[in-house]
């Protein structure tokens, strides 16, 4: 299971990273958005992969039962899901604005900055 | 009073809310970010005396204990950081009463400005790696909002870069996040640093340590990294850029810097070098691309790359006196960078242009000498002439250099220093001393540059020759935060206690005075120079 985990974390910051050179501008959102689920996932499979264990601390008991999932790393992909999804939703509308500003699509298009 | 430690969020945090709440009203927006910045630089001052008279302020959150709550650790480092972000928002506010356009503020330019504050002056306090990612996402979003502000074209452009660049880098942080709380199973920095220094793993050690230098490395402008950065601080107005200026890089700096000196070691085979050349690297590319620039902001952008170059080559030397030159030089960089891009606002409603090598515009030298002096004073103190603070700050560094006989690094720090002083004085001569008293289509009556835009530059000119003048008390605090950045230990006993005793007994408080000058005076110890 975490070998399977592990590989599709990797495969999906590939995907991302492909995303992202691709010269699409609405690729790139796509890149973004899967570079953020990457990092999320790896964060997921670093708690512990523990099915159906509910990191529950009995009475008198000062750790759950062993094997469990470690909740912290879960709360913080809570916040860095919410964070990441502003910041998308960001990245749309500026993404719609710039894409109106210049008229093109063509990130290879976005270099009077450059210069 | 450990409550102090959170007043530099809270007094933002405060002030962009109400603002807010008063959207409607600019006049009142105006009034609550001129004074909420000067409370914000009040409570500063204070937090950095209550820090160098008693030591390491600790206070965590909700009471909360420190390995299990986020706490916020100051030591004298951040607390100087915490407090040269509230003055360069205090200057920004200022300015931004007449540099800002009516438009532009009345969407909000306000409210996003004390949540950029409020985000820097969190990363500079936070001594929790989760809680630093947020305060970093805290003051990306709203450096996002105030980039794209305005709906220019060129605008939209850079913020697209400067957005997937920082996207980037902050999901490869989190990525290091997360292996680090998997492998050491602790957020806290004051704990993590313990662990680490428990552990025999170096592989996995110096791998994250990658992580989260290249992570850092992308927001603070490091060589390779830093195209992004001339590409897109040229674009928002004048007063935001100069904020951006200030502040941002320093902040991915700042985290390096801690980052480096609280958890990783610095391994002397493969990071050490690794940083050296870096730095050197990024002082080089940061004044190469300055030189070759056209436009008065371009140049400062590549400006900016240089100057990280010195701070981190104070980082990688590695000693005390380097530690503290780079604090120096951070301070130093911090105030200067933010005084000239604002005079290059000032310059262009002058000239009408911000752009070098035109002819036929007026000088500004004929039609302001006062704004002139100013940039003079800044301009000179980047590159480095006596008795300016950059002349200490880079004096620093360099003797820190010889010390351990890096002379190659130190070759390139010079080269770096003259080129500097090179681009600066073009555009001394292009934008300042060429060019007729005024031009023929020109009415004789010409506005002069609003009071409340040369305040805040002649303010921070003054801030630069106060330093230069100081250097010995400045020095002094710069030696001591670095002796407390070196002083692992310290930090750690303030925040959990003693090692091996339960976990800080006293839910607030003080903890044992970390000041680290015992005993660690491995280099230089002498006074100024």
């Amino acid at each position: 299971m975490q070998i399977l985990i592990a590989i599709i974390i990797g495969a999906i910051f590939a995907c991302a990273l492909y995303m992202m050179l691709r010269r699409s501008i609405v690729k790139l959102i796509m890149g973004l958005a899967l570079l953020g689920h990457a990092a999320n996932l790896l964060i997921f499979s670093a708690g512990g992969l523990a099915r159906a264990r509910p990191a529950l601390v009995a009475p008198g008991a000062s750790s759950p039962p062993i094997p469990y999932a470690d909740p912290v790393p879960q709360a913080l992909i809570l916040t860095a899901i919410v964070i990441s999804f502003g910041v998308l939703a960001f990245m749309m509308v500026l993404v719609s604005r710039a894409h109106d500003a210049v008229g093109t699509d063509d990130i290879d298009e976005f270099t009077s900055t450059d210069r | 009073m450990s409550t102090l430690a959170v007043l530099p969020v809270i007094v933002p945090l405060a002030a962009g809310a109400i603002s807010v709440a008063l959207w409607k009203s600019l006049r009142a927006q105006r009034v609550i970010a001129v004074v909420a910045t000067l409370l914000l630089v009040v409570v500063s001052l204070m937090l950095v005396r209550e820090v160098s008279a008693n030591g390491i302020v600790v206070m965590h959150m909700g009471g909360w204990p420190a390995p299990l709550g986020i706490t916020f650790v100051v030591d004298l480092f951040g607390s100087m950081m915490a407090l040269l972000a509230s003055i360069i928002g205090a200057a920004t506010a200022l300015y931004s009463l007449k540099g800002i356009d009516r438009r532009r503020q009345s969407f909000l330019y306000f409210p996003l400005l004390h949540v950029l504050l409020m985000g820097v002056c969190g990363a500079f306090l936070t001594g929790d790696i989760f809680n630093l990612y947020v305060w970093f996402e805290v003051l990306l979003m709203s450096s996002f909002v105030l980039l794209a502000l305005g709906n220019e074209r060129a605008q939209l452009e850079g913020a697209i870069k400067y957005v997937t660049l920082n996207l980037m880098s902050s999901a490869l942080f989190l990525t290091a996040i997360g292996i680090l709380y998997g492998t050491f199973g602790t957020l806290d920095m004051a704990d993590l640093s313990r662990r680490l220094a428990a552990t025999d793993d170096r592989g996995v050690v110096t791998t994250l340590s990658m992580l989260f230098l290249v992570a850092f490395g992308i927001k603070s402008a490091l060589f390779p990294l830093f195209f992004w950065l001339p590409a897109s601080y040229h674009t928002p107005p004048f007063a935001v850029s100069g904020i951006f200026a200030g502040l941002l890089t320093k902040v991915g700096i700042y985290a390096i810097i801690r980052v480096f000196t609280l958890l990783f070691p610095i391994d002397q085979d493969f990071t050490r070098p690794l940083m050296l050349f870096l730095a050197a690297m990024t002082m080089l590319s940061g004044v190469l691309g300055a030189v070759s620039q056209q436009g008065f902001r371009r140049v400062l952008s590549f400006l900016i790359v240089s100057g990280i170059g010195f701070i981190l080559l104070g980082l990688a030397l590695g000693t005390r006196l380097a530690l503290a030159g780079a604090v120096f030089y951070i301070v130093h960089d911090i105030i200067v960078k933010a005084n000239l891009f604002f005079t290059a606002g000032l310059v262009e409603r002058i000239r009408g242009t911000s752009a070098l090598g035109e002819t036929g515009l007026v000088s500004v030298y004929a039609r302001a000498p006062m704004v002139t002096i100013l940039f003079f004073v800044a301009a000179m103190s980047l590159a480095g002439i006596p008795p300016l603070s950059g002349f200490f700050a880079k004096l620093t560094l360099i003797r820190a250099g010889l010390e351990v006989e890096q002379w190659a690094v130190i070759g390139v720090a010079l080269v770096a220093s003259i080129l500097t002083l090179y681009a600066t004085t073009r555009i001394w001569s292009e934008a300042f001393w060429k060019g007729p008293e005024r031009t023929q289509d020109e009415p004789e009556e010409i506005e002069a540059a609003p009071k409340t835009m040369v305040l805040p530059v002649a303010a921070l000119a003054l801030l630069t020759i106060l330093i230069g003048l100081f250097a010995g008390p400045m020095f002094a605090l710069a030696d001591r935060a670095a002796g407390q950045l070196m002083d692992k230990q310290g930090y750690a006993r303030a925040v959990l206690g003693e090692p091996g005793a339960a976990p800080a007994p006293k839910a607030t408080g003080h903890g044992a005075s970390g000041d680290g000058d015992s005993g660690h005076g491995a280099a230089g110890h002498e006074e100024s120079p």
